[in-house]
């Protein structure tokens, strides 16, 4: 059996971006105490029109560009996220027809915190190894919230990736792939709350660090690596300092780390963490490099990948669609008040919207 | 009910910019039209679905400050006539810039959007939009 992988892959992150100066201007906060304890820089906000479906619609149509994929070729969508613009109507159904793809179609929107997209990924890989589809689109995007004044506010962002997996004109062939689940009370959100809550006390170690370092070390073992046999390593970055302490812990060194830490540019992307920070790499890839990339989602549970890129990539335009380094550089940078509009913390009556 | 129809209806042409091209003579309509207005009855089964590629260029635009309360949230939004690199000439929304970053000229892209929302409990529509191809 050929192996399968990551055919193609692409990116969206909105343009404008807000820094945690202004947001601990507004309440009174050090913002150094934040740049320094998160180690985040700024964020990334969506516009007033763009939710979940127009970001997984961007970064979908980014993918299919670059790998010159037919979207009737694409038999499976799905798509994680903890920020679906309906509770009930996938987001998937909009995707689909906006990216042109045929009638006949395996689909669903995953939730699993912010892991929901690399479970997408896993799907799809073996409905690809099983033969049922020939291609399998699986995104992680989000919008997130965090309540006003919450230390969640300087990093809930809104981004996300897409990955079409097959087995033919493999850029990166996932080796192996593994995840590890446990009920873990680290966050959550409840139906018809707005804004989620955290477990203080469980939110590090138990939670994150458990279950980030545990899958890693499995899939080490599993394929037999060590991490000095790698030349990247993603892991999901809901601030700057975790995934750089869950990659130190795991004996990385910031080389092969610093790649794809996106988190201090653009803040947590929540569903599309792990993924556009492997899309960053992917924009740099050599053949051979060798990825290990992990995500988390809280609850909780994390997926882990082993990934080799192909000689493939080397066929690849890969700036025929937007590169992160692009969008990184490409901004529009707000002030706490235009912010408030934009994610509607300030609310209209019923007769506006 | 009549409204969601419609747009469900159209839902190829505000997604996708799918339009109409004329079979007898080969020009391209959007928003896509039943027959063609230079061959009328020639053209009549003849108009195939065709995709444009949302680049184009600003021809004309105006800054709508006056907006629909929807819209509250936007002000004030460009609305600008674009040529599009496949023929059709056509209205669209910019967004994401600001009025004095567009001129004659300015190269556009579309992109995909949240049109609209029938209150907090309706549906939401989707189409495009523009922003400036940099
Ligand atoms: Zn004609």
């Amino acid at each position: 059996m050929k192996k399968s992988g990551i055919v193609s892959y692409g990116s969206y992150i909105p343009r404008f971006r807000i820094k945690p100066d202004e947001i601990a201007r507004v309440w009174g906060e050090d913002p150094e105490n934040i740049k320094n304890g998160i180690y985040i820089l700024s964020k990334s906000v969506p516009s007033p029109d763009e939710d979940v479906a127009t970001i997984s619609v961007e970064a979908s149509r980014n993918a299919i560009k670059r790998g010159k994929i037919n979207p009737k070729d694409i038999g499976a969508i799905y798509i994680g996220s903890e920020s679906h613009p309906y509770a009930v109507k996938p987001t998937a159904t909009i995707v689909s027809s906006a990216i042109g793809a045929n009638f006949p179609m395996f689909a669903a929107d995953y939730e699993f915190a912010c892991k929901a997209g690399t479970a997408g990924i896993q799907n799809v890989k073996a409905m690809v190894d099983s033969g049922m589809i020939k291609y399998g689109l699986a995104i992680g995007s989000d919008t997130s919230q965090g309540a006003p004044g919450d230390v969640l506010e300087y990093s809930a962002s809104a981004g996300g990736t897409a990955m079409i997996l097959g087995n033919e004109k493999v850029i990166a062939e996932i080796n192996n792939t593994l995840s590890v689940t446990s009920d873990t009370p680290d966050f959550w959100r409840r139906e018809g709350e707005p804004y989620p809550t955290h477990g203080e006390r469980f939110t590090g170690e138990p939670a994150y660090f458990k279950h980030t370092i545990s899958a890693s070390k499995m899939i080490m073992e599993n394929v037999g690596m060590k991490p000095q046999d790698y030349d990247y390593a993603v892991f999901h970055q809901p601030n700057g300092k975790f995934p750089t302490r869950a990659a130190k812990l795991l004996g990385f060194t910031e080389k092969q780390y610093k790649e794809g830490l996106l988190t201090p540019f653009i803040g947590n992307t929540y569903s599309g963490s792990m993924m556009t920070g492997l899309s960053a790499i992917l924009d740099i890839a050599e053949p051979g490099n060798r990825i290990l990339a992990v995500s988390f989602g809280s609850g909780a549970g994390s997926d882990a990948f082993d990934i080799t890129v192909t000689d493939e990539i080397k066929n690849m335009e890969r700036g025929s669609a937007p590169t992160i380094r692009k969008m990184l550089a490409d901004v529009t940078w707000l002030d706490y008040a235009v912010y408030a509009k934009f994610k509607k913390k300030i609310i209209f009556g019923d007769a506006i919207e | 009910m009549g409204e969601l129809s419609r747009m469900w209806r159209e839902t190829d042409h505000r997604y996708r910019m799918v339009g109409e091209k004329c079979g007898n003579c080969g020009k391209l309509y959007f928003p896509p039209r039943d027959i063609c207005p230079v061959c009328h009855r020639d053209s009549i089964d003849k108009m195939q679905d065709i995709e444009m590629s949302g680049k184009g260029e600003v021809i004309s635009f105006t800054i709508v400050h006056d907006v629909p309360p929807a819209f509250t949230r936007q002000r004030p939004y460009i609305l600008a006539m674009i040529k599009l690199d496949d023929g059709p000439t056509m209205t669209g929304q910019i967004v994401d810039t600001q009025p004095s970053d567009i001129e004659i000229g300015t190269r556009v892209r579309s992109v995909f959007r949240k049109i609209s929302e029938d209150g907090h409990s309706g549906v939401i529509h989707y189409g495009y939009k523009f922003v400036r191809d940099v």
